[in-house]
């Protein structure tokens, strides 16, 4: 049988309009959600249930939804750190390794203690652990760009290599030295070293009694516009993009690539160090195993699906963080990650919209 | 009997190509016949690589039709040109550079399959390199050599593939005059074994040497189609690409050249493969000066560029305006006023995804007005884009195009203009004409006179020897990275400066 249709994909000569690749992206989302849902269908579940549930858990009260937010809160700061780095064409995959060191560093405010805690007022403890967290990240991003500028050593194997060095770094420390009562955790920090909750203002304003949302969301949003206004606006972010589109281009204008490297490298763990610190000062409170969930390496994923866009990143994050609360109460779990899979899988295919048109063509009847 | 002539190779009729806000190509026809070489003319950004493009597989054209053999084609690929016998040399050349010639020609073939028995191919190779006389060695690296034969290694790429048409977009415009001398003879021989060639040039002396009939294209409209070659002249073809009269003449004024502002001593340096490129050369350039360097190509003449501009490092002093710039960073020479135009605009000279405005604030976005203290002012930015695009006739929609969508000459216009504006003391100009049509010939060489009239000391690095003779005011001659000797323009004997390129040390008296 002849159709008399044909479908026919072209190579885009033109360049597709800005607004596309959220339409495609959102598509996708759409798309994924249709999926599962057929999946489940299949296996006998009740589609329409898991969603509405889906929505209940994750955006259905104030309450749900701070719960969502808290764990976009690190998303969007390890991928903002993954998507600076990224503009660069610089393979950092060690947000890992960088969250953990920064939670570690932040942690020595408390656990050395850098400062007096009784007397120190919490302003003064939160923005030393900030910085403690920035600079322990920064170090773990220091070390590959070095290394990259100095001696060509591949990034990507470093940084790698460099999460598990954090790992056993902070083990050590807290099952040997700090360990409480011999579990693999810290004691819990004094409440001077908690980022404030939306929850701590419940006496004044009783809905926000159990809303556990802290202070590390405004990081996250801050951190956005400011990575914003470096890429898109600063001399700096002019360079970054400027080496990574052609390195050889870069030296030629006269920028300085080793310093930029090691620079851009820094800032990155910079960031996923902080998210680090919000992470054990306003929701673990204390420094202990397992405190990310492979945060660093979802960052990836989330700066690739936001391209690289700043603001794109928190929209991303939260839709991640949603899955992330949705996982731990729809069962079985694996529903959520197979949601997970196939949004990137739908995301990544979209991409070939933005690069061919699909055109549908009458077939000429042939005479 | 006699049997019927052969269809011809290619017919392309009424092609239209349009990118947003360019009609690329209006209504073109072009007629190929079986075993001519047809040259394809016209200023840049007429429309020449798109019309290729689009018989090479790689953009559709928006309307129109085209026959290969006879037979309608529609590509959707450039592997199903391929598969027609359509075979393209990019001007930028698409090698592995780690890889061999036997290595980078079979690559993305289906055979050999599992088993490479090199040895076999390097054969077969050498068999198709008696067959059009493209001398260069299958067991080579790619790196290892001069951009003529990789050059060469493109042409047996589709030769091997089964080409029987060709298109060479402006494939001279890389090569030294010996081997656009071989080309030429290369591109016979091949029309004698039927193939059929179109090729794309700026230079009329090449067309007039090598091609049977010529297309010229305005502004994306043909306004010649398959022309005889016979008694074409050079007035003839500047009408007909560019609409009115040209005056092939530059007028260069008397003056006095001031302070030595350049003074290189016994500078020696390497090339990229570790082999000794510069050796020991001295050189001085003033105020107000264009100093040519003449020589065939590969002769140090990259590597000078470089060494001056920061981004090789040397042995010896590199004195600008008297202070020591030898083997620091190109920021140390953008710093003292060191403007560069590189061979390579690709590679080099710009930033392919970012726009026009972009690739034009390369050197100066840290100055005011277009640079604040940290922060870039893209509105100034894209004034300056805008008002370098209006003065030096950049052809592209706006200024937001990304530099790899402009045309060859048209980026090279880009490159020219951000470095012209720089203000600079010094200015190193390597092949700055390459690619461009007659019209921005003349007028980028009206501008390189200008800035000797400021004050500008110019480096003027150049494989045309008559483009040398127009703006020097002196001519070095290079070989083999020594200075072999130095002439005053007015007095030149282009025979003295052709013995030298070849080594002969000039006789002082
Ligand atoms: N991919 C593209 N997207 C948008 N515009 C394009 C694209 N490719 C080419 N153009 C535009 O089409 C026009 C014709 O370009 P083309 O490269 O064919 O010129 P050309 O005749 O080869 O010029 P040159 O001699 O400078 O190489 C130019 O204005 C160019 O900017
Ligand atoms: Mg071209």
């Amino acid at each position: 049988m002849n159709l008399p249709y044909t479908v026919i994909f072209e190579k885009r000569t033109e360049d597709y309009p800005k607004w596309l690749p959220a339409l495609t992206s959102l598509a996708s989302v759409v798309i994924a959600f249709i999926i599962s849902g057929i999946v489940l269908k299949f296996i006998g579940g009740d589609p329409i249930r898991v969603l509405k549930f889906f929505f209940n858990a994750t955006f259905g009260s104030w309450a749900v939804f701070s719960d969502t937010m808290v764990k976009a809160t690190p998303l969007i700061l390890v991928g903002l750190a993954c998507a600076v780095a990224f503009k660069m064409k610089l393979w950092n995959i060690g947000a890992e390794g960088q969250f953990y060191m920064g939670a570690f560093f932040s942690s020595l405010v408390v656990l050395v203690p850098m400062v007096n805690l009784e007397t120190t007022p919490k302003f003064i403890v939160i923005a030393l652990m900030v910085i403690m967290g920035m600079i322990g990240g920064a170090i773990w991003g220091f070390i590959p760009g070095f290394l990259k500028a100095k001696y060509q050593v591949n990034e990507i194997i470093i940084t790698l290599m460099l999460n598990y060095v954090a790992l056993y770094w902070n083990n050590f420390w807290i099952f040997d030295k700090w360990s409480d009562a011999g579990f693999q955790m810290t004691p819990q920090f004094e409440k001077v070293a908690w980022l404030p909750r939306l929850s701590d203002l419940a006496k004044e304003y009783r809905a926000f009694s159990g809303i556990t949302l802290h202070l590390g969301v405004v990081f996250g949003i801050v951190a956005a516009i400011i990575i914003w206004w470096i890429l898109e606006r600063s001399h700096w972010g002019y360079e970054i993009k400027l080496i990574g589109d052609n390195p050889k281009a870069a030296r030629y204008a006269g920028l300085n690539i080793t310093k930029n490297l090691v620079l851009v490298m820094m800032l990155s763990g910079a960031l996923a160090g902080l998210a680090g610190m919000s992470e054990i000062s306003g929701v673990v409170h204390r420094l202990q195993e397992r405190i990310s969930p492979g945060y660093g390496f979802t960052g990836i994923i989330v700066a690739w699906l936001a391209k690289l866009n700043p603001f794109a990143v928190i929209i991303v994050s939260i839709l991640f963080g949603a899955l992330i609360i949705a996982g731990r109460q729809i069962q079985p779990s694996g529903i959520a990650n197979l949601l997970q899979g196939i949004i990137l899988f739908m995301v990544i295919s979209s991409d070939v919209l933005l690069r061919y048109k699909i055109r549908i063509i009458r077939v000429e009847q042939e005479a | 009997m006699t049997s019927p002539p052969p269809p011809n190779a290619v017919e392309m009729k009424d092609i239209v190509i349009r990118f947003p806000g360019v009609l690329a190509n209006d209504h073109v026809n072009l007629t190929l016949k079986h075993g001519e070489i047809h040259a394809l003319l016209g200023e840049n950004g007429a429309g020449k690589s798109t019309l290729m493009s689009a018989l090479a597989g790689l953009y559709k054209p928006t309307s129109g039709i085209m026959r290969v053999h006879g037979e309608i084609v529609d590509f959707n690929s450039p592997k199903d040109a391929i598969a027609k016998g359509i075979g393209m040399v990019y001007q930028h050349f698409m090698l592995v550079p780690t890889q061999t010639v036997t290595e980078n020609i079979l690559l993305g073939l289906n055979e050999p399959r599992f088993f490479m028995d090199l040895p076999k191919y390097d054969q077969k190779i050498r068999d198709l390199q008696d067959q059009f006389g493209l001398r260069v060695d299958p067991t080579m690296k790619i790196w290892q050599l001069s951009v003529g034969e990789q050059q060469r290694v493109e042409i047996l790429k589709t030769l091997y593939r089964g080409a029987d048409v060709l298109i060479m977009d402006e494939p001279t415009a890389v090569l030294a005059p010996q081997e656009i001398d071989d080309l030429m003879e290369t591109m016979r021989s091949m029309t004698k074994q039927g193939k059929s060639i179109i090729f794309i040039s700026h230079k009329l002396n090449e067309v007039t040497a090598v091609a049977d009939r010529l297309t010229v294209l305005r502004k994306g409209v043909a306004t010649a189609e398959g022309m005889d070659i016979e008694g074409l002249t050079g007035e003839k073809l500047a009408e007909l690409m560019v609409g009115r009269k040209v005056i092939f003449r530059v007028e260069k004024k008397e003056q006095e050249p001031g302070d030595i502002v350049l003074d290189l001593k016994d500078i020696s340096a390497q090339n990229n493969k570790g082999v000794q490129a510069l050796n020991k050369l001295s050189l001085k350039v003033r105020e107000g000066e264009i100093l040519g360097i003449a020589g065939v190509a590969g002769n140090g003449q990259s590597e000078l560029a470089e060494v001056i501009t920061g981004m090789r490092a040397c042995e010896g002093t590199i004195l600008i305006n008297g202070e020591d710039v030898a083997n620091q960073e190109p920021s140390a020479a953008i710093a003292r006023g060191v403007a560069h135009i590189p061979e390579d605009r690709t590679g080099v000279g710009s930033a392919p995804n970012m726009t026009i405005t972009e690739n034009t604030i390369m050197k100066n976005y840290r100055d005011t007005p277009i640079g604040n203290k940290w922060s870039i002012n893209f509105t100034e930015a894209r004034n300056h884009a805008r008002s370098l695009k209006e003065a030096y006739d950049i052809l592209a929609p706006n200024v937001r195009t990304m530099a790899r969508k402009l045309s060859g000459g048209n980026l090279q216009k880009v490159i020219l203009a951000r470095e012209i504006t720089t203000d600079p003391k010094l200015m190193v100009a390597m092949q700055p004409t390459r690619g461009l049509d007659v019209g921005a010939i003349e007028s980028i060489q009206r501008l390189l006179l200008a800035q000797r009239e400021e004050g500008t000391a110019i480096l003027l690095i150049s494989e045309e020897l008559e483009e040398l003779l127009t703006l020097s005011d002196r001519i070095a001659v290079l070989h083999e990275g020594k200075v072999m000797g130095i002439v005053d323009t007015e007095n030149a004997d282009v025979k003295e400066i052709g013995l030298m390129m070849t080594g002969t040390q000039r006789s002082e008296g």
